[in-house]
């Protein structure tokens, strides 16, 4: 039987790892998540037949209530929303890989368990308290400025070297369960102080970092109850975690121990001086220009999001399409809130998904763009970013929406972007400045079509 | 015959390789499904924990793996779920 049980997990790896090469590409995706929960449905019924279990019930229950739990947050969750709940779901995932190390602690356990038991509860412990901050400073529940205190890298210095001696303590004396117990209050405690001191906007960076460490942890848990699916299974799910992190520090130019230590945003000043005036213009002027373009792109910001304005941005595309002009979308890849958030919002609109372009897609066509529009985007289209080498944001890669015959920015009013920098781009001669509400604006151009 | 330790270890540098290629392959496009899809495997710790949750024991450990359980099938269910309806989303431009 216990042979059977590492075969069936055996087969639940290869479905992982198939379902996941799927993923590859969006018209196999969703049939790569069927395979890759059909290899979790295997899993789970190989370890339902391990011999040790006596007593089903208390695993019965448990699955019903968790199910149950993650069945009503998928189907109601806002997709604005996701942010948050793969935050909190990183957490649960830390929280089960710490509570499955305890479990499994035995004073009797050789010392490489003890080891990884340790790394178990200290991985699970931080993506626990730490993913838990992380849902409140991008649910709003709590403020998502930086949260910096005196001393705060002395208080840091002490909870990891208070985690090192109760680790090396309880690994030589397991017996006592006090130092396991220190373990993970201070496993616990360091997670909330390493995402305290990072910023609202810097969150994209953490919640995939914390992704990682989910996964990370249930690999230490792996090792912790000699389990080699929890292994595979884990590991992938850190590599995915680590490429995601880098792709997001990468777009953003900082390295990551910036996003984790510099607290962002506390203190940046800058004095550029931008000449040129701005220039707006009425709904109706942008209506005559869009009617005449024949290649427009759309480059979308949070802000696009945060007025709800990709649905009428949708219906302005299907106009301009059925006008004879080729509309694609350019986005950035901290568009978002997280990694690929802004496609999962115009999928949901219905944008196609062929028309929904990389910033390195994009940004070679755009000297042949009639019009670029910049919705609720500030920083992404600065081009400070490539010519003002004072700019905190010097070196980002940004669209060069500069670079089309006609740059219109929707905008509310001339106030700074999220991390408050001058952005040149509204005083360049081919920009013009729509200003208002998002939504209306647009729904004013679709007025004028029809 | 190798030693359990080694033989995990082997495991995970193998995965790990294996992980960075799969994922480097994945599209922009796709990062938030493919994070979600994530946290649903991370819920792999379901099966550590449901062989602690049912020794029958009624001691500590059993509990603890009650919840893990518990937890992990949250990470599970959902996260399929969840990346289910949103890659249902994503279509093809039609004609």
């Amino acid at each position: 039987m216990d042979n059977l049980i590492q075969f069936a997990y055996i087969i639940s790896a290869a479905l992982f790892i198939y379902g996941l090469k799927q993923l590859g590409s969006p018209a196999t995706a969703r049939r790569g998540n069927m395979i890759s929960s059909t290899g979790m449905l295997v899993a789970i019924v190989a370890a339902l037949l391990d011999q040790g279990i006596v007593d089903y019930q208390w695993i019965v229950i448990g699955v019903v209530i968790g199910g149950a739990i993650g069945a009503f947050v998928a189907r109601t969750v806002e997709m604005t929303s996701m942010p948050e709940m793969v935050a909190l779901f990183n957490g649960f995932g830390g929280m089960a890989s710490l509570l499955v190390g305890l479990a499994a602690m035995s004073p009797t356990a050789a010392t490489f368990t003890l080891v990884t038991i340790v790394l178990s509860i200290l991985i699970g412990g931080v993506t626990f308290t730490g993913s838990l901050v992380a849902y409140g400073k991008l649910s709003e529940r709590m403020t998502s400025a930086p949260i910096m205190f005196a001393k705060q890298q002395m208080v840091n210095g002490a909870i990891v070297a208070g985690i090192v001696i109760s680790a090396l303590l309880f690994i030589n004396f397991p017996d006592t369960g006090f130092w396991l117990f220190l373990v993970v209050v201070l496993s616990l405690a360091f997670g909330v102080m390493v995402v305290i001191p990072i910023g609202g906007a810097d969150m994209p960076v953490v919640i995939s970092l914390l992704n990682s460490y989910s996964g990370l942890a249930a690999c230490a848990a792996g090792f912790a109850v000699d389990n080699n699916i929890l292994i595979v299974a884990g590991s992938l799910v850190g590599a995915s975690g680590i490429i995601l992190t880098q792709i997001m520090c990468k777009a953003m130019n900082r390295s990551l121990t910036n996003v984790l230590f510099s607290g962002f945003g506390s203190g940046v000043q800058e004095t550029t001086e931008v000449e040129g005036e701005i220039k707006p213009i009425s709904v109706e002027d942008a209506y005559y220009v869009l009617e005449a373009a024949s290649s427009v792109a759309v480059i979308p910001g949070y802000g696009m999001a945060v007025a709800q304005a990709q649905h009428v941005v949708k219906e302005l595309m299907e106009l301009l399409e059925e006008n004879g002009a080729e509309v694609n979308f350019g986005i950035h890849p901290v568009a978002g809130r997280m990694p690929g958030h802004m496609n999962v919002l115009l999928a949901e609109a219905d944008v196609p998904y062929d028309q929904l372009l990389e910033m390195d897609d994009i940004n070679p066509r755009m000297e042949t763009v009639d019009v670029a529009i910049v919705i609720g985007a500030n920083d992404v289209v600065n081009p400070a970013a490539r010519e003002v080498e004072s700019s905190p944001i010097y070196g980002m890669p940004v669209i060069n929406v500069d670079s089309a015959r006609t740059v219109f920015v929707l905008k509310r009013s001339m106030a700074s972007g999220f991390a408050g920098i001058e952005n040149p781009l509204f005083y360049k001669d081919n920009t013009r400045m729509l200003f208002g509400d998002a939504k209306e604006s647009i729904g004013g151009l679709i007025r004028e079509f029809s | 015959m190798i030693p359990a330790e080694v033989f995990l270890t082997f495991i995970l540098m193998l995965s790990i390789f294996l992980g960075f290629e799969l994922i480097n392959k994945v599209p922009a496009t796709l990062h938030t499904p493919l994070m979600s899809g994530a946290n649903a495997i991370s819920g792999i710790t379901v099966v550590g924990a449901i062989s602690l949750a049912g020794t029958g024991h009624g001691d500590a450990a059993q509990w603890l793996g009650f919840f893990a359980v518990a937890l992990a099938s949250i990470n599970v269910v959902g996260g399929y779920l969840v990346t289910d309806r949103m890659l249902a989303m994503f279509k093809k431009k039609e004609g």
